[in-house]
């Protein structure tokens, strides 16, 4: 297999913010300090009076952004998933959610692959978190063309919305002349018959590399990319779920209150099928390379297939 | 009595008042009434928050009858001046004097705190004509407010934000993060008011945790400090604002140095009537001293 190219969907929301930027002219770009990390920096090349540094302060970061949104501009609230959902959890559920503003916030460095920082800034709470924000719109994208696409998506829908991105780079799997992004559709990407496999982010490479993994053991998995947690894609979870009988969710989130927990709300309350939840195990994380952390905690293809075969033969 | 008749009567007439001393009577009969209407909706909700909206009634009288450029016809114009109540839980004062202004029936001040109600028990944007941000978690805001005098100047717009905290509030850090970034900005768009009643829910402010000096941290933000000495005083309030206007190149901070509870007199100073509603025979108490009170400005 020749090498994929791979992209952090950090990069994407940068270049992603630089075309918006282009094209509307209300488009602005928040940051706390970390313009060079969020990849914004890009955007405050290309427009630096349209970018402003709040400094290190993401609490007032997300207030600053709501005024902005409450008069007219659509303002892109960048930091990492860990201050823009974790220490900044009050001012955007009061500020954003309550009011309902337009406000558009771009969070990366989420989960474990932040890598060496280790667990004070590995974020794997951040969707549980925002899920309980009513009316707030999740993306997590799972590849470069993805993360473009949710980014401009954001722009154009009308309401909060939260976007999860990575830190590390990976790999560009929805190159696909049909790819079509619309938040709330889950993309079915892979056929199966025994089990489906449920993934969000950067676990949906993964996904694809343990259902190949799979079917060399005579599983059939199908896989189905969640990139909008909410609204979730019931019908898709549901006929999937119809359909093998066994579903498996993969997110490199804490398997409380992310996808995990979504989907076994929505298979519990419609269609209830054996649910395997793949992701952190109520546990922080630790330094070390992203790849390597991913491969120890069970995100990588190989992770992926064995729980899927244990599973499977319970 | 409790309709909002004579002050809309008041309040139409206000743009044409040229003098001072006029206006400054006119302004002290609207504050009355705003006064009246808070004790009414407090008293109809057995809940709320008197002490805050009375220390502040003539900064909101003054501000919506005098300063600001605003149309309760048009509450969502986008050249309007923006206010942001970051003390959020002295809606009732907000509230009291928006219906006295004409953005809603001051009969609506019965309803406030009650199911079904456009008058939640902190100001909702979503809500009520004239409330330009969902506030009431303490130190927040103030952040809003900078945002929009931010976007004021990103679209080269000339109206101004202001925004009232409560002294209390200004020891929640939030508000020195904002406070830095709008001296950062040289947001000279911003007015940032405090209300420094000197009391808060477990006492006195310098008892809890004093946030004295409150001048000197402001200017050590970067803003131009203005200190006022009674800001019960429609004159004060009326240099304050005016000297506010001439400040270029840096947000200004207006420091007024109100009495909790003013104009009740059983509720002045007493921080227990920071978040407590009056039973039938304080709200009659109550009702007959602003009554005696608005007599006494008629008759000047």
């Amino acid at each position: 297999m020749s090498e994929v190219k791979k992209i952090a969907t950090r990069e994407s929301y940068g270049n992603a913010l630089v075309e918006l930027g282009k094209a509307h002219e209300n488009v602005v770009v928040l940051d706390a300090d970390l313009a060079a990390a969020t990849k914004t920096g890009v955007f405050k090349k290309e427009f630096p009076e349209r970018h402003i540094d709040c400094g290190i302060a993401e609490s007032n970061m997300m207030g600053v952004a709501a005024g902005l949104a409450a008069d007219g501009m659509v303002p892109f609230a960048s930091t990492f998933a860990m201050f823009a959902a974790g220490r900044a959890f009050e001012q955007v559920r009061n500020s954003i959610g309550y009011p309902h503003l337009n406000v558009k916030i771009g969070a990366t460095h989420a989960g474990i692959s932040v890598g060496e920082d280790g667990a004070t800034h590995q974020c794997n709470e951040d969707i549980a978190l925002m899920r309980t924000i009513p009316g707030m719109t999740i993306l997590n994208p799972s590849d470069d063309i993805e993360a473009r696409a949710a980014v401009k998506a954001a722009y154009e829908m009308d309401g909060p919305v939260y976007m999860r991105f990575g830190r590390l780079a990976v790999p560009v799997i929805n190159d696909t002349a049909d790819y079509k992004f619309e938040i709330g559709k889950g993309v079915h990407l892979r056929e199966g018959t025994d089990v489906t496999l449920i993934a969000t982010g950067l676990c949906v490479s993964a996904a694809l590399d343990a259902a190949d993994l799979l079917e060399e053991e005579g599983i059939s998995a199908k896989v189905v990319n969640i990139h909008t947690i909410k609204p979730l894609d019931e019908e898709l979870i549901i006929s999937s779920a119809a359909k093998t009988g066994k579903v498996v969710t993969i997110e490199e989130h804490s398997v409380i209150g992310g996808l995990g927990s979504a989907v076994c709300e929505v298979l519990s309350e419609n269609y209830s099928v054996p649910v395997k939840r793949i992701g952190i195990y109520d546990t922080f994380g630790e330094s070390g390379p992203a790849s390597a952390l991913l491969e120890k905690y069970g995100l990588d293809g190989k992770g992926i297939e064995k729980e899927v075969k244990k599973f499977m033969n319970k | 009595m409790e309709t909002g008749g004579d002050a809309f009567l008041l309040s139409a007439s206000l743009p044409i008042l040229k003098g001072k001393i006029m206006t400054e009577l006119e302004l002290k009969r609207i504050a009355n009434q705003v006064r009246k209407s808070i004790l009414t909706g407090v008293y109809s909700a057995k809940s709320g928050h008197p002490g805050g909206s009375l220390s502040a009634a003539e900064l909101f009288t003054y501000l919506y009858f005098e300063e600001m450029n605003i149309d309760p016809k048009n509450p969502k114009d986008p050249d309007r001046d923006r206010f942001v109540l970051s003390k959020g839980h002295t809606a009732p004062g907000l509230y009291a004097t928006l219906a006295n202004r004409g953005y809603f029936p001051v009969e609506d001040m019965k309803t406030l705190r009650k199911i079904g109600s456009h008058l939640q028990g902190h100001p909702c944007i979503a809500h009520t004509p004239g409330i330009d941000m969902s506030s009431g978690s303490l130190g927040q805001g103030i952040s809003a407010a900078v945002g929009m005098a931010i976007a004021a100047k990103l679209q080269k717009k000339n109206y101004r934000v202001y925004t009232l905290l409560g002294d209390g509030e200004i020891q929640e850090g939030q508000v020195w993060e904002a406070s830095m970034l709008a001296g950062h900005r040289k947001l000279d768009n911003l007015v940032v008011i405090v209300d420094n009643n000197n009391l808060q829910i477990d006492g006195t402010v310098e008892e809890v945790c004093s946030p004295y000096p409150i001048d000197a941290k402001f200017e050590a933000f970067q803003f131009h400090v203005i200190n006022v000495q009674d800001g019960n005083d429609f004159v004060q309030l009326k240099a304050a604002f005016a000297e506010a206007h001439e400040v270029k190149g840096q947000p200004t901070a207006i420091i007024m140095k109100t009495v909790k509870g003013k104009g009740i007199s059983f509720m002045e100073n007493q921080a227990s009537w920071h978040g407590s509603a009056p039973n039938d025979e304080q709200y009659e108490t109550a009702m007959k001293e602003l009554e005696e009170m608005e007599a006494a400005l008629c008759q000047k």
